[in-house]
């Protein structure tokens, strides 16, 4: 099978449709990091299994805001960026939004940046450099019960 | 610079250009230097503040640049605005610095790293009398890669610590 114009054919790995349980649709996401590179192979992750980019944001204070707006399924976001970081922005997103998704995505990975976070609100915490099985599983696991995996070619009908 | 400084830099950098640019990385050259940095390349610097503080600047030649952006959107065709492989380049300079200070704060160091800045002036970033340059050279298939490393432990901080 040929790869849609433009894509690379090999190296991205297609993962069973994460759908939210509820309506059956796919799960929404808001993206959240300060380089636009990060944000497009985070989409392209998402993509893989189906779900969608409900909002984008490059830095806490736009997250908030897009959040709010959006009230995505679940919200990836980097924690070094500029104007606000994102253990302060999952902190305010919590605790506007108790039932909040956030999963921690950076390249600083140690224990204290993860427990700072976990004790903000976030659920989880995924290391750049982002392996998409990794996201998929932290994902999947995140959403619980509010989501169902289905294969591809049935998700999209 | 003190050897357990230098070497998450090195594996982290090895690690991450190797994942990032599907492809086998050496290191061709690794050496101090007093004098100060002069731009190759594409070039971003990461400020680090804490226990040990310093910057690192990370200067990655065009094609590296492209392939790793590349990579990352799933393009066949890398992009050709420079705008966009300057971010590209903060982004691998992002991967390896934040591997590497996670390396270093699982042997007791504490900082924070800081957003990458673009860097475009032709030289600057001297090292200082009491830390010069760690400068560290990759080469990959689709070109090279240059770490310029200035860190020194922050002796207040450190006493702090230890009172």
């Amino acid at each position: 099978m040929n790869a849609p114009q433009g894509m690379c054919e090999v190296c991205m790995e297609q993962f069973p449709a994460l759908l939210r349980s509820s309506d059956r649709q796919p799960v929404r996401h808001l993206v959240v990091d300060d380089s636009v590179f990060a944000r497009r192979n985070l989409a392209r992750i998402i993509e893989s299994y189906g779900g969608i980019i409900a909002g984008e944001a490059a830095d806490g204070c736009k997250a908030i805001s897009e959040y709010d707006r959006t009230t995505a399924d679940v919200v990836l976001m980097d924690i070094t960026m500029p104007q606000m970081e994102g253990i302060e922005a999952a902190e305010r997103i919590v605790r506007q939004h108790p039932d909040a998704r956030i999963i921690m995505v950076s390249s600083v990975g140690y224990q204290e940046n993860i427990v700072a976070a976990l004790q903000k609100g976030a659920r989880h915490f995924v290391q750049k450099p982002v392996k998409a099985e990794v996201l998929y599983e932290v994902v999947k696991y995140v959403m619980g019960d509010a989501a169902v995996s289905v294969p591809l070619t049935q998700a999209g009908a | 610079m003190w050897m357990e400084l230098i070497q998450p830099f090195l594996s982290a950098a090895d690690a991450v250009l190797s994942d990032a640019l599907a492809g086998p990385v050496s290191v061709s050259e690794i050496t101090m230097e007093e004098e100060a940095y002069r731009r190759r390349a594409l070039a971003v610097m990461i400020e680090i503040s804490g226990d040990i503080e310093g910057r690192v600047i990370f200067d990655v030649e065009e094609p590296v640049a492209a392939h790793f952006a590349a990579g990352l959107t799933g393009e066949s065709e890398p992009p050709a605005d420079p705008e966009l492989l300057r971010e590209a380049t903060a982004e691998l300079a992002n991967l390896v610095i934040g591997n590497a200070v996670t390396a270093l704060n699982d042997q007791g160091f504490r900082f924070k790293v800081h957003p990458p800045v673009h860097h475009s002036a032709e030289e600057g970033f001297r090292g200082s009398e009491d830390a010069e340059a760690l400068v560290m050279d990759f080469s990959s298939a689709t070109g090279s890669v240059h770490m310029n490393v200035v860190m020194r432990y922050n002796r207040r901080r450190r006493a702090d610590a230890t009172l």
